[in-house]
């Protein structure tokens, strides 16, 4: 596989929660248009250094980043950042679908609106186009009035990166997007992950060690907050270097 | 340890890897003998035996097969069942390679041979050690010995070229002796090809150590 070029990469990343040391010195290329996927067992760190790539963790108090997180060369967490701005870039889904109580076309209107958007024409446009790259358009394109508390759990997931994706952000983060779903709904999304690599880059955290050989090009397997190993997706799967991913990954752990 | 009873059938496949090993290594052993003492007997229970060693390799298979529907196994575990899979044909083939030799020995009976053999044994046993090494590397996962196993089928293919040239100018000096000195020739090319199994067997080893898929003796 040729590398590709890298969108964002941490430099020495330690993140902190108060006294808690919950990262430590993290170097990780995120490459574009790729998938990368961190994976390791719970309360290693995985889910927390996802959130720095967006600044997610700013929210909560006494938490503090050293290091840098560079997206496209620039480190987000620079004073001149705004946060707001950097999360429309840096979009991200989570494990509970959490559609907005309100129809499926102003889920994905809500974005774009708050952005500036008032057009209706380009506002039904954005709500097409997205819902067809969340490959959800066909099953709601009938009840896009309709509430999106109706949709199934994997029809709501697909909204919400449907929804992730009507702002046009350039990164998707995925904290666990397929736990709460069953296995039909589960593949429907790793097909969308794979097509949406085309014209986005994807990071994804996920407890399921399949479902990361599957859908990603690249894994970093974390342990007590650190990266254990970075590597090709398929080199970690078959012949990981370190002796901790090799127990991890063939459930020999503990 | 985690996954008590996963690991417990890796040792069951490991154990039948050797089973059949040691099976083949017997098979080549007991034909060449046959040969050299025209022990019809003996080539026949090597005919019989080979069956055995099929069996074994569709239990072995079946055994892989389960462990990938129903494990998921990754990285050594994945690298393991592979080569299970992977050799397990190659030690079938080398069976199948001694009971033709065993079948050759039943068409010759009790001919006298057209020359005393000599190089013949010596094949065999050199792929006799290549099995032996091999199994030994494989379960010590030691990559060194099976290097060094693979390195013995050079000797292989030296025997063979010379007993190629030799059984040619008997040939040719006496068209009497064609058929016997084809059949001759033919047990040469079977342990010629034991040692080309052999030397797959070594490369698997390494790739079940490393991960790493090489080629030896290019």
């Amino acid at each position: 596989m040729t590398e590709k070029p890298n969108k964002m990469q941490t430099n020495n990343l330690n993140f902190f929660y108060k006294d808690f040391h919950a990262l430590y010195d993290i170097n990780l290329p995120v490459r574009q248009n790729a998938v990368t996927a961190l994976i390791g067992p719970s309360g290693c760190g995985k889910s927390t250094f996802l959130r720095t790539l967006n600044r997610m963790n700013d929210v909560i108090n006494g938490s503090k980043a050293k290091g840098e997180v560079l997206l496209d060369g620039k480190n987000v967490y620079d004073a001149d950042v705004d946060p707001v701005d950097l999360r429309k870039k840096v979009g991200m889904v989570f494990q509970k679908p959490n559609p907005f109580p309100m129809s499926i076309f102003d889920n994905l209107a809500y974005g774009p609106r708050i952005h500036g958007i008032k057009n209706r024409g380009r506002l039904n446009e954005i709500v097409e186009n997205s819902l067809k790259d969340a490959a959800l358009w066909d099953e709601v394109k009938d009840r896009l009035q309709q509430s999106a508390m109706g949709l199934s759990g994997g029809q709501q997931q697909r909204l919400v990166i449907a929804r992730v994706l009507a702002v046009e952000p350039e990164v998707i983060l995925m904290d666990e997007p397929a736990s709460a779903l069953d296995p039909i709904s589960t593949s429907k999304l790793e097909d969308l992950i794979y097509q949406l690599k085309e014209n986005y880059t994807i990071v994804i955290v996920t407890h399921n060690m399949q479902q990361a050989a599957r859908v990603s090009d690249y894994t970093g397997f974390f342990l007590n907050g650190e990266m254990v190993e970075y590597d090709v997706t398929n080199t970690i799967f078959t012949a990981p270097r370190d002796k901790r991913t090799e127990d991890y990954i063939t459930g020999r752990f503990g | 340890m985690v996954r008590e009873s996963f690991q417990e059938q890796l040792n069951q496949l490991r154990d039948n890897i050797l089973r059949m090993g040691n099976l083949v290594e017997r098979a080549i052993e007991l034909a060449i003998t046959s040969l050299k003492k025209h022990d019809v007997d003996l080539a026949e229970k090597v005919v019989m035996d080979d069956e055995k060693i099929d069996d074994l390799e569709q239990t072995i298979e079946k055994q892989c097969l389960t462990l990938l529907a129903l494990q998921q196994p990754m990285a050594r575990d994945l690298r393991f069942i592979s080569t299970a899979l992977k050799i397990d044909t190659d030690l079938e083939r080398m069976g199948d390679y001694a009971c033709n030799i065993a079948k050759i020995v039943l068409t010759l009976g009790n001919e006298p041979f057209i020359k005393p053999l000599v190089d013949l044994p010596r094949m065999a046993e050199t792929a006799q050690e290549m099995v032996r090494d091999n199994l030994k590397a494989y379960v010590n996962r030691d990559k060194e010995l099976a290097i060094k196993a693979a390195e013995k089928d050079h000797a292989i293919d030296n025997l063979y070229n010379q007993i190629f040239r030799e059984l040619l100018v008997l040939m040719t000096n006496n068209p009497r002796n064609i058929r016997q000195a084809t059949y001759l020739l033919l047990v040469a090319r079977h342990l010629e090809r034991i040692g080309d199994h052999a030397t797959n067997f070594s490369e698997w080893i390494i790739y079940m150590i490393t991960g790493e898929l090489v080629e030896l003796n290019e």
